[in-house]
């Protein structure tokens, strides 16, 4: 013990332990009421919170911590508690993230669409088709690259339903025309860009992508392209950590009157990105 | 048995250190005998100079004394004692290449005079301090200069003194003054022989011929690991009683091979 | 080309003009990275320097586990501490994730390594020269120690800035358990990312240059005192 102390003395380890307790103290946070919301890179990089939050904070004093990740991460990590509120748009992973017993009750929120985007020249021919799914198996047909996102996503999940209808199975040509990136959607857009191939993307984020260069929007409309994003609460009964009270008054408020007049009145290059849809 | 040596600073310890006796010391690296089947017995407290042509085992030889490295077998013994921390606290070893700390000169000389076992020096009456120290060794002008940006002969002049600092009763040398500036040498020479007079025991190797003269008592000569001569130095380099030692006073005789 | 240019021309002018969303974020990459830095050197520093005095059984295969994790993937890091700091992980009462600290802690355990394997290197060739003089002045083991990191001291200003070299420029472990969150967890590198998701890559690419200022700054600073100091003092 004595030596330990003598090693102490030396003059730069006094120096050094002052500056350890001066950074440790520094580790404050900025505010005390705040909730986590596991959402989307598509509703992040939109810009939809930056815009949409400052009012909430402003109305209830609660800061809303978004971490933007795709769809499954999102709900991998509100599995693990991780997060008091999840704001997704993949249906299906959100209803058996409820059965599982993770998330209490689930409410539209908004919607906005999916469309195919891809270079001016349109090698594939997808401008008019009859359908997205037959879009798709022009693009396949063609021997187009088309990127996915490949990352288990929202937007991952929709395009692999697409691909269904089209009986046609991609991943059996993965890394020759069709490539997954596995990351986020703006990623995915720049290597689109990149390979100038197609690509499937949510409206918001191409909207506020700024690295469009040669590719155009060429497929949009069909049904099938509905982009619902749903609010989820983390059942407290699961993680008795979760901030119940302050996740409900953030999930209110998105669903109430003016958290969708918040939504509405996002424009972006004189084009709204989201529409309000809570019942 | 051998006689205590006097020593007007009352050391730590009052033991008798000599006579220095090595038994059939062996010390093998790699399968090469360094030391050869070593026998020696030193008794004389004055100053002993071991010579010998380059390879023939003399800076291990101090090692060995010093306790720095261990002998493959054999023995070595101090006043009939192995040598150990507390001998070794007795003695000090002056390198051929100075070893120094990156600090200036007085701080070289505090290191060594704050080791806890040498706190105990300072409160007594002999007692020197980095300045006196300095002043022995011609330095005090250079006090604070950084140790490393001495000339080699100042680097080897404060080696020495640190040397000192310990108080020691026995003082190794290891060509400690190998080309060195003349001024350098003449004030290493003189220290040494001061501490003779003042009752330390002094164990020089050297490669110079004229300075053995000058300083040796007696001589150890040794060839290929072992002793070949010991004797007076009057006797050594009048009459030397083997071939190799001949060859090796005329100048025929430089590099030797170890033994295999 | 254009592009670099443009970056270079939004550099300037973020700086210049104080954006305070680009003063935050650089404060907090350097308090993260700095933090981390000191903590590594705590843990870091005593370990190098027990595997470069020490004598003991397994010094050759903890330098080897030393010298392999160097070169540990951040995003593995990231991941691994996300595991342990999440709700569901044996730590995850802490309440640490998505925090600065989370982010600190990630990059200790990727910079420890860095500190403790470049400093045993320093402090074992210094001690190859002093060993043989501190053995014959019978010099204890701590004291030689001191003496060791004493007298390296500009050398390991050297490692500190490897470690913090590391540190602010990695992206993956602070992206997992920092979350990226605005405001709170947003890096440089994290905001770099992002920006070039968003397909901002000017403003990316004008971030990158202020990231890489900041390191040369901070590098040129140290190295300065190093070896002003060094020179007034030990030749």
């Amino acid at each position: 013990m004595k030596k330990v102390l003598a090693i102490l003395s030396f003059p730069c380890m006094k120096t050094l332990f002052c500056v350890v307790v001066v950074t440790a103290s520094q580790v404050s946070y900025a505010n005390d009421r705040f909730i986590t919301l596991q959402s989307t890179t598509s509703t992040a990089n939109s810009g939809l919170y930056t815009a949409i939050l400052p009012a909430f904070r402003e109305e209830t004093g609660i800061t809303v911590n978004v971490v933007p990740v795709g769809t499954g991460q999102a709900i991998k990590n509100a599995e693990n508690g991780d997060g008091d509120v999840v704001l997704v748009h993949a249906r299906e992973a959100e209803e058996k993230f409820i059965e599982d017993g993770f998330g209490v009750e689930r409410f539209d929120v908004m919607y906005n669409d999916f469309i195919l985007v891809g270079p001016g020249s349109d090698p594939a021919g997808i401008v008019g088709s009859d359908s997205a799914s037959m879009a798709l198996h022009k693009i396949s047909v063609s021997g187009s690259i088309f990127v996915s996102r490949g990352d288990d996503s929202g937007t991952h999940k929709k395009e692999k339903r697409l691909w269904d209808d089209s009986n046609i199975d991609p991943i059996s040509d993965s890394g020759r025309w069709y490539r997954e990136t596995g990351s986020g959607m703006g990623a995915t857009l720049n290597a689109a860009v990149g390979m100038n191939a197609y690509t499937l993307t949510d409206r918001g984020t191409w909207i506020s992508f700024s690295n469009k260069q040669n590719l155009e929007l060429l497929y949009q409309g069909d049904d099938a392209l509905f982009n619902q994003y749903g609010v989820i609460l983390v059942n407290p009964e699961r993680h008795p950590h979760v901030k119940q009270q302050e996740a409900q008054i953030f999930i209110d408020w998105v669903l109430g009157k003016n958290g969708q007049q918040a939504i509405s009145s996002y424009m972006l290059d004189g084009q709204q990105l989201f529409f309000p849809n809570a019942k | 048995m051998g006689q205590a040596l006097h020593h007007p600073n009352i050391g730590p310890y009052d033991e008798n250190l000599l006579p220095l006796v090595i038994e059939s010391a062996w010390y093998d690296v790699g399968g090469q005998n360094l030391i050869n089947g070593l026998d020696l017995r030193i008794e004389s407290p004055d100053i002993t100079v071991i010579m010998g042509s380059n390879g023939a085992g003399k800076s291990i030889l101090l090692r060995l004394i010093h306790g720095l490295l261990e002998l493959t077998s054999g023995a070595i013994k101090w006043g009939g004692k192995a040598t150990d921390n507390r001998l070794r606290q007795q003695q000090s070893l002056v390198f051929q290449k100075p070893v120094l700390l990156r600090r200036t000169a007085s701080q070289n000389l505090d290191f060594v005079l704050k080791l806890p076992q040498n706190r105990r020096l300072k409160r007594g009456p002999n007692s020197s301090t980095s300045a006196q120290l300095l002043k022995m060794v011609g330095l005090h002008d250079k006090a604070n200069q950084p140790a490393r940006s001495l000339s080699g002969g100042e680097q080897q002049r404060l080696a020495l003194a640190r040397a000192l600092a310990t108080r020691p009763k026995v003082l190794l040398l290891d060509e400690a003054t190998a080309s060195l500036d003349p001024a350098s040498i003449s004030i290493i020479e003189n220290i040494v022989l001061e501490q003779k007079a003042l009752g330390v025991k002094v164990i020089f190797v050297t490669h110079d011929l004229a300075q053995a003269k000058r300083l040796a008592d007696e001589v150890v000569f040794m060839s290929r690991g072992r002793v070949l001569e010991h004797s007076k130095a009057t006797e050594f380099f009048l009459h030397p009683k083997t071939e190799v030692a001949n060859a090796y006073l005329s100048g025929t005789l430089s590099v030797e091979e170890t033994h295999q | 080309m254009q592009d670099i240019l443009q970056s270079l021309l939004l550099a300037a002018n973020l700086v210049l003009s104080g954006d305070s969303d680009l003063f935050e974020i650089i404060g907090l990459s350097l308090r993260v990275s700095l933090s981390a830095v000191i903590y590594s050197i705590f843990l870091g520093l005593p370990l190098g320097s027990l595997i470069a005095v020490g004598n003991f059984r397994g010094r050759q295969a903890l330098m080897i586990v030393l010298n392999a994790l160097m070169g540990l993937p951040p995003v593995v890091v990231g991941l691994v501490v996300y595991l342990f700091l999440s709700r569901s992980g044996p730590l995850g009462w802490m309440e640490l994730l998505y925090t600065p600290t989370a982010m600190i802690i990630a990059q200790v355990i990727l910079i420890t390594p860095i500190v403790a394997a470049l400093s045993q290197e320093i402090l074992s060739q210094l001690f190859e020269e002093y060993d043989e003089q501190f053995r014959s002045l019978n010099v204890p083991r701590w004291v030689a120690v001191r003496a060791l990191l004493w007298d390296a001291r500009f050398n390991l200003v050297t490692v500190g800035l490897a470690g913090f070299g590391r540190a602010v420029a990695e992206v993956g472990a602070v992206m997992i358990v920092g979350g990226n969150i605005d405001h709170l967890t947003r890096v440089m590198t994290t905001a770099i990312a992002l920006e070039t998701s968003k397909g901002n890559l000017a403003l990316a690419l004008a971030l990158g240059l202020i990231l890489i200022t900041i390191s040369l700054l901070v590098n040129a600073g140290l190295f300065l005192v190093k070896t002003r100091s060094q020179k007034q003092k030990f030749g």
